[in-house]
């Protein structure tokens, strides 16, 4: 005989339930998820439009001008997911996930403990109605996964098909059920509608019509599914958090006191061979303050790492964003790796490992952003080009994603070669005319008088050379961050270029060519 | 007589070679530094363990750094928050082997300590004056691991000094034109040359390297326009 007794859960258009799960909206804007301008899922007020799965997207559009088109995204699919089957598990233990939106348990066990097969699909689609709000589960229980499967497709929230009525209530179904597009075109044309035709069929000649796959379809439409409902193994918990009772005040006391929590998080992840090298840290506050951020590490964390993390955070947010004491901190891996492949070499690691332990130990003294390294932006201003990532972040500009890239033209740009001391805050300075009066511009961006004398502080500097005005006026669309000033090179008595910029009457030293 | 000579000097000759083979392998070999500034130190390079003295801070810091890096060291900076990382790029420093410090504070020798742990090139610029006894400790660590300091202002019982003088900026008027190039005199002196050597070098050039100075071309008298005809 077939499979055993399997009960599968199926949340039609489980695409758009996840998106409106992962938004925390309701979905009950008429909305469509179209993956090559096909429609692959729709809401029940999209389908009460006329929208249909496989409707291309701009006739699924003409039938229902409010709909909200949405991209599919499958990684968001089974994010969602993972909530329904572990909301499943609690009660059952043993669930096989098909696909996103399917999933399938052996219904011998559970429904011995409940009663009955009806009770046991009623109480696990309560369970996710009131954990999880996703009223659209239906439930179908057969021998077999594929028949249970068709039965859940039947229509009825509950449709239970008697042990050894598979074959009858696959009968009457048409064979595009198979889910094989060959198939389920050629067989109309060869007068088999229906899969209990199609049973009706002899085993032999259908392999040799349609080969090993064909007889294997055969199997399923005969209602004889040999295949058993095959658990996933529960991902092991690698999450932590640590709640203080009472609030703590003080950042030592934090970091001292999630030192256990943290060993036990390396020890979780090292047991199953995992490396962690992307962490989130989550703090709350006494007043429901929540500071939350990501940490790169271009090694693995170690607990050591992890409570610096935790602690600069806390000071980076203290008085800014948290204003109360801590009453509790998540830790959570995003990204992590096969242990494996972060072993330290036999003969000692390399040059790039102690490179970055001794960096990382230098940010354990000064902080996250002691220690730099630069990358080249775009930009026109020398200071702005130069981008400075602390060590361990991932970089926002440069040859990834960023909004200045290097590469563009920059008109306005200071010509090379390029001054070797860039301030990073512009340095007030005066220059004055021989006559000892301010040097300024008028508005057709004429000088008053050469320059004569620059001003750093309290040297008085003659100056030698200069060059210039060159107008730089940038972002002129926006008034917030418009800029329009005009530089000037410099050199001065002692031999030292300056690059000067002088907006509105103020003179700045940009940079030094020294 | 010649008969037991030759052979003699033949052993004499070899017994020398092998002994500076060996010497060579026990003295740390130099990093290297453009050949401009190689013929000025008395090593040809940076030698390892050792701490120089710049007088500047810019072009010449990045013209040190430039040669190390492009051999696949890294570099560290501590305590210039101005270190100008664009022009270092174009001065042939591999920015993704740069690691900067730019304002330490208090612990900037703790910070150079730890970095000469293991980035071979380290520059820093001490706040204010630096004790005997500091300078000792940091050179005795810097010393064990083989590592370079340069160091932006004096340093006790550095190995050399390097001065920029006689600058003169080329590509700028009164007005008109922009910095082009710079002629410097970059002057070395050492604890073990009493006399310092110094050369005539261009820093940086117009793409923002170190270049020898070239010789001045004889301009050719051009005639001036002639009526004709």
């Amino acid at each position: 005989m077939g499979g055993d007794r399997c009960l599968v859960l199926w949340f039609p258009g489980w695409a758009v339930t996840a998106w409106a799960m992962s938004e925390g909206t309701d979905p009950a804007a008429p909305i469509a998820v179209v993956a090559a301008n096909r429609v692959v899922a729709c809401s029940p007020e999209a389908s009460a439009e006329g929208v249909v799965t496989g409707m291309r997207k701009r006739e699924a559009q003409s039938r229902c001008p409010n709909l909200a088109v949405l991209a599919v995204d499958e990684a968001r699919d089974v994010r969602e997911f993972s909530a329904v089957v572990d909301c499943i598990e609690r009660l059952s233990p043993g669930v096989q996930v098909v696909r996103p939106g399917v999933c399938a348990l052996r219904s011998r066990g559970f429904a011995g403990y409940v009663g009955s097969e009806a009770e046991a699909a009623e109480v696990l689609l309560e369970a996710v109605v009131t954990g999880l709000g996703v009223t659209t589960g239906r439930v179908g229980v057969a021998d077999g996964l594929f028949a249970a499967l068709q039965a859940a497709y039947a229509g009825d929230p509950v449709r239970i098909v008697p042990a050894g009525g598979s074959p009858a209530f696959l009968a009457p179904l048409p064979v595009s059920r198979l889910g094989d597009e060959s198939l389920s075109a050629l067989l109309p044309r060869l007068g088999v509608h229906t899969l209990g035709d199609f049973a009706a069929l002899g085993g032999d000649a259908v392999r040799d019509r349609f080969g090993q796959h064909g007889q294997r379809l055969h199997t399923l439409a005969s209602g004889l599914d040999p295949s058993r409902v095959q658990p996933r193994v529960p991902p092991p918990e690698l999450t932590r958090q640590l709640e203080f009772e009472p609030p703590l005040a003080l950042i030592d006391q934090v970091a001292f006191t999630i030192k256990a929590t943290v060993e036990d998080f390396i020890a979780g992840l090292t047991a199953a061979g995992l490396a962690c090298t992307e962490l989130r840290v989550e703090i709350t506050g006494e007043l429901d303050e929540l500071v939350a951020r990501s940490w790169l590490t271009p090694g693995v964390f170690e607990a050591a790492a992890v409570i610096d993390r935790v602690r600069w955070q806390l000071q980076a947010a203290a008085g800014s964003r948290l204003h109360s004491a801590v009453t509790g901190v998540r830790l959570e891996p995003v990204v992590v790796d096969a242990l494996a492949n972060h072993v330290p070499g036999l003969f000692g690691s390399g040059t790039d490992e102690r490179v970055h332990h001794v960096l990382s130990r230098v940010q354990g003294m000064l902080g996250h952003d002691g220690v730099v390294t630069p990358r080249i932006g775009g930009g026109r201003w020398l200071a702005e080009r130069q981008v400075l990532v602390a060590w361990g972040d991932r970089p926002s500009v440069g040859q990834g994603s960023g909004e200045a890239p290097v590469a563009r033209p920059w008109p306005g740009m200071v010509p090379d070669p390029l001054p070797a001391s860039v301030f990073t805050e512009p340095r007030p300075v005066q220059v004055l005319a021989a006559d000892g009066s301010p040097v300024t511009l008028d508005e057709r961006v004429r000088l008053s008088g050469p320059p004569a004398v620059l001003r750093d502080g309290d040297a008085r500097l003659r100056v030698l050379n200069w060059a210039g005005p060159w107008p730089v006026d940038e972002r002129a669309w926006d008034p917030a961050r418009h800029r329009c000033a005009s530089r000037f090179q410099v050199v001065d008595e002692a031999g030292t270029g300056w690059l000067l910029v002088l907006q509105g009457a103020r003179w700045w030293a940009e940079a030094r060519y020294d | 007589m010649q008969a037991v000579e030759g052979p003699r000097t033949e052993l004499l000759e070899r017994l020398r070679a092998q002994v500076a083979a060996k010497e060579a392998r026990i003295r740390p070999c130099p990093y290297p530094v453009p050949a401009e500034l190689a013929a000025l130190l008395p090593d040809g390079g940076l030698k390892a363990g050792a701490a120089y003295s710049l007088a500047a801070s810019g072009a010449l810091l990045l013209a040190l750094l430039a040669e190390p890096s492009r051999e696949g060291h890294w570099c560290g900076v501590v305590g210039m928050p101005e270190f100008g990382a664009e022009a270092a790029g174009h001065a042939g420093i591999a920015l993704d082997r740069l690691a900067l410090v730019p304002d330490p504070g208090d612990q900037w020798l703790a910070s150079t300590a730890a970095l000469t742990e293991a980035l071979p090139v380290v520059a820093v610029r001490p706040p204010g004056r630096v004790g005997e006894g500091e300078a000792a400790r940091l050179m005795s660590r810097l010393r064990d691991r083989g590592g370079v300091l340069l160091v932006h202002g004096p340093w006790p019982r550095a190995e050399a000094q390097l001065s920029l003088g006689a600058v003169r900026w080329s590509g700028v008027g009164d007005g008109h034109g922009h910095l082009t190039s710079r002629e410097v005199t970059v002057t070395v002196s050492t604890r073990r040359t009493p006399v310092p050597r110094s050369a005539r070098l261009v820093l940086p050039t117009p793409d923002g390297r170190l270049a020898r100075l070239a010789e001045p071309v004889p301009v050719e008298q051009r005639l001036g326009l002639m009526a004709v005809g």
